[in-house]
């Protein structure tokens, strides 16, 4: 919170402010005392706000012209596609959309990894933002339901026939899902209702992570504790909000162009082909944002394994605070754990290119390595690196390394090339 | 250093993504053709669409149907563009059971600009049954249905061959170099000279393949024109917006000793 205590210049403003301090709040997000060395990778936060709010305006608008049920849904669909008044435009935002949405999502998650965001006294931040990524998942994959194609059918096949896996309730716990005995109307019809839900859901996890971020204030590139209000800090306004608008706009342009050049290059081709519960696609395969966690579900011989190797991948980032023991929260100071980091990403991105392929031969030895180095980075390589590393000397604020540049050149310099 | 290690990860994917061509090493890559639709500015070859909506109308039609598409659309913008004339005359030429009628009675009546395109088949199953127990797809989306897209339904079109030695084939299936599993129940349809071009265009099966392929791309993507031309005005306004926010923001921050 700021320092100074706002009011009102109005009568009025000071009357309603006196009775529900929104305009306080304003002030507080118009005044919060931001560091002044984020980097770009720091825009994230306000994209995928935007990615939020475009899904959700342009999603209303979609369920106005979609039907869901399993005779009409993909007809539906064309219907968008060619009678209504730019829907081709509106579905193609959609479901471009989606993929950008992770794309950012991801890069904020590696961001958070690499400075230490996710360190105290960010925990609950990081814990917020992990329950919105599962949420982002659920919907993502719901919504890839709806157009009732071919892999809009079979994915969804797949992915509930994973609970089967769970003993003894298993069976009863995916017909319970289904509303059937097979992947059919009553699914999709729920699947509706959900996917519907839960992008507000998301809307509400958001203001509460964003609450949480500002209780300690944003991390920084250096990872120090900084004064607030303080020469190492600017207001949100009007600083943040030109930088968060500029890089907002250079990744609309990317986003423009996949919606209007190459919009189904990121999707599948075989969802234009009607769902056809005889007919099964020759490779069933996800949306690329899940592939990961898909190979990582295949690399295991056993049905059961798999999905807990694959649900625990994603939850072993919840305890990934107390797993870090490092005191230094940058990787920009921690030689040895940058290494890691990098091998992380380069780890992730192999496991998601051969969750696409054929779960056989190489790609089968490949997804196994993955899975296994991806788990040794969290259990051995963050505990372990923590506590051995000798982290470079960090220093004592954001403006002093270059302010004090007489007392420690060599420093000053190093931090300045780093960051 | 973290450029070098962003450039490291972009490599290592790229590495990744050349495995590929190890996986897919048996199936033959489609032929690829020059379309006039490809690239940022692409648009459909008008001549073309009307030759090959007649490729359809004389050849396709008898058994895949095309249900999402009205005979409206073939005189829209960025389509065929026949005239209203021209769509209303198509229209009239089909016999669409419509109905019920006051007394309860199906009946049939000349198509209309709105009718959907006629159907040769029922449902699927008579299609089915009628087709040797293959079910001739719907066109209307096809090109986006098939991974290789135009390139891939050209290739197939012009794709049939005898069978190499070896390969034996039952009644009703034939050889297609192009098709997945180089099996294929659609019979070679296309032969020189089957269709008479109002233009005078020389009817060769590449020639038909081509027009017939064109067409089926705009019904796929009835939107495309307009999605390319929309395209480049957003993408123009977009750079324009950066720049401009990016001098302003450029501005503010040089009252902070700090660099953006």
């Amino acid at each position: 919170m700021s320092e100074h205590e706002y009011t009102p210049k109005s009568k009025a403003g000071k009357w309603f402010n006196d009775r529900l301090p929104l305009l306080t709040l304003g002030a507080h997000l118009t005044d919060y005392p931001t560091p002044k060395n984020l980097n770009y990778w720091w825009t994230f936060g306000g994209i995928l706000t935007f990615c939020l709010i475009t899904q959700i305006v342009t999603g209303i608008v979609l369920a106005m012209h979609y039907v869901a049920h399993a005779d009409l849904a993909f007809a539906s669909v064309e219907h968008i596609m060619r009678d209504v008044n730019y829907g081709w435009l509106i579905r193609y935002i959609h479901s471009n959309g989606a993929s950008m949405f992770f794309l950012a999502v991801y890069i904020h998650i590696f961001r958070s990894l690499f400075y230490g965001s996710y360190k105290s006294p960010r925990e609950v931040i990081w814990i917020i933002g992990l329950m919105i990524y599962l949420l982002m998942m659920a919907a993502a994959f719901m919504g890839y339901v709806l157009p009732w194609g071919q892999m809009s059918f079979w994915g969804a096949t797949v992915i509930t026939n994973l609970f089967s896996a769970i003993p003894l309730v298993g069976d009863s716990i995916t017909t319970w899902l289904w509303g059937a005995y097979s992947v059919d109307n009553p699914t999709l019809n729920r699947f509706f209702s959900l996917h519907y839900l839960i992008p507000f859901l998301i809307l509400g996890l958001v203001v509460l992570h964003i609450w949480a971020l500002h209780v300690p204030g944003n991390n920084n590139p250096v990872g120090i504790d900084i004064k607030k209000p303080s020469k190492d800090t600017v207001p949100f306004h009007p600083y943040i909000t030109i930088k968060d608008a500029f890089a907002l706009l250079v990744f609309m342009i990317i986003f423009a162009g996949f919606v209007f050049f190459t919009p189904n290059v990121l999707g599948h081709s075989d969802n234009y082909i009607p769902a056809n519960p005889l007919v099964t696609p020759a490779h069933i395969v996800p949306e690329w944002y899940l592939l990961p966690f898909y190979a990582i579900l295949r690399s295991v011989p056993d049905k059961l394994g798999g999905v807990i190797l694959m649900f625990s991948a994603i939850f072993i980032l919840f305890v990934l605070p107390w797993l870090d023991t490092s005191k230094v929260r940058s990787a920009v100071f921690r030689p040895i754990y940058r290494q890691f980091f990098w091998i992380l990403v380069i780890d992730v991105l192999m496991l998601g290119y051969v969750g696409a392929m054929p779960a056989e031969g190489i790609y089968l030895v490949l997804a196994r390595v993955g899975t296994i180095y991806y788990f040794l980075h969290f259990i051995v390589v963050m505990p372990v690196v923590g506590y051995l590393e000798k982290t470079d000397p960090i220093p004592m604020s954001i403006s002093e390394p270059v302010l004090t540049g007489g007392a420690e050149p060599s420093l000053a310099r190093k931090v300045n090339d780093k960051v | 250093m973290i450029k070098s290690n962003i450039k490291l990860v972009f490599l290592s994917f790229l590495l990744f993504i050349s495995l590929r061509p190890l996986q897919s090493a048996e199936m033959v890559d489609p032929i690829k053709v020059e379309w006039s639709f490809k690239g940022l500015t692409g648009t459909f070859d008008r001549a073309s669409l009307q030759r090959g909506f007649q490729v359809y109308k004389e050849v396709c039609a008898s058994c895949h149907s095309m249900q999402y598409l009205s005979y409206r659309n073939l005189g829209e913008p960025g389509g065929p563009e026949f005239s209203e004339q021209e769509v209303k005359a198509i229209a009239a030429s089909f016999e669409i059971e419509d109905g019920p009628d006051s007394q309860g009675e199906m009946f049939t009546r000349p198509g209309k600009p709105s009718d959907k395109f006629k159907s040769p088949y029922p449902n699927v199953q008579a299609a089915t049954a009628a087709n040797g127990g293959a079910y001739p797809p719907d066109m209307s989306v096809l090109v986006k249905a098939r991974k290789g897209g135009a390139n891939y339904i050209y290739s197939v079109l012009v794709g049939y061959e005898d069978p190499p030695p070896g390969v034996t084939l039952d009644d009703g299936v034939y050889y297609n170099k192009y098709m997945a599993g180089n099996k294929i129940k659609m019979p070679n349809n296309l032969m020189d000279g089957l269709v008479e071009y109002a233009d005078g265009t020389e009817s060769t099966v590449d020639q038909m393949a081509k027009d017939v392929t064109t067409f089926l791309a705009w019904a796929a993507e009835p939107e495309l024109e307009e999605r390319h031309k929309t395209g480049i005005k957003v993408i123009i306004y977009l750079v324009l917006l950066t720049i401009l926010v990016y001098l302003s923001m450029k501005k503010i921050w040089s009252r902070i000793d700090t660099e953006v």
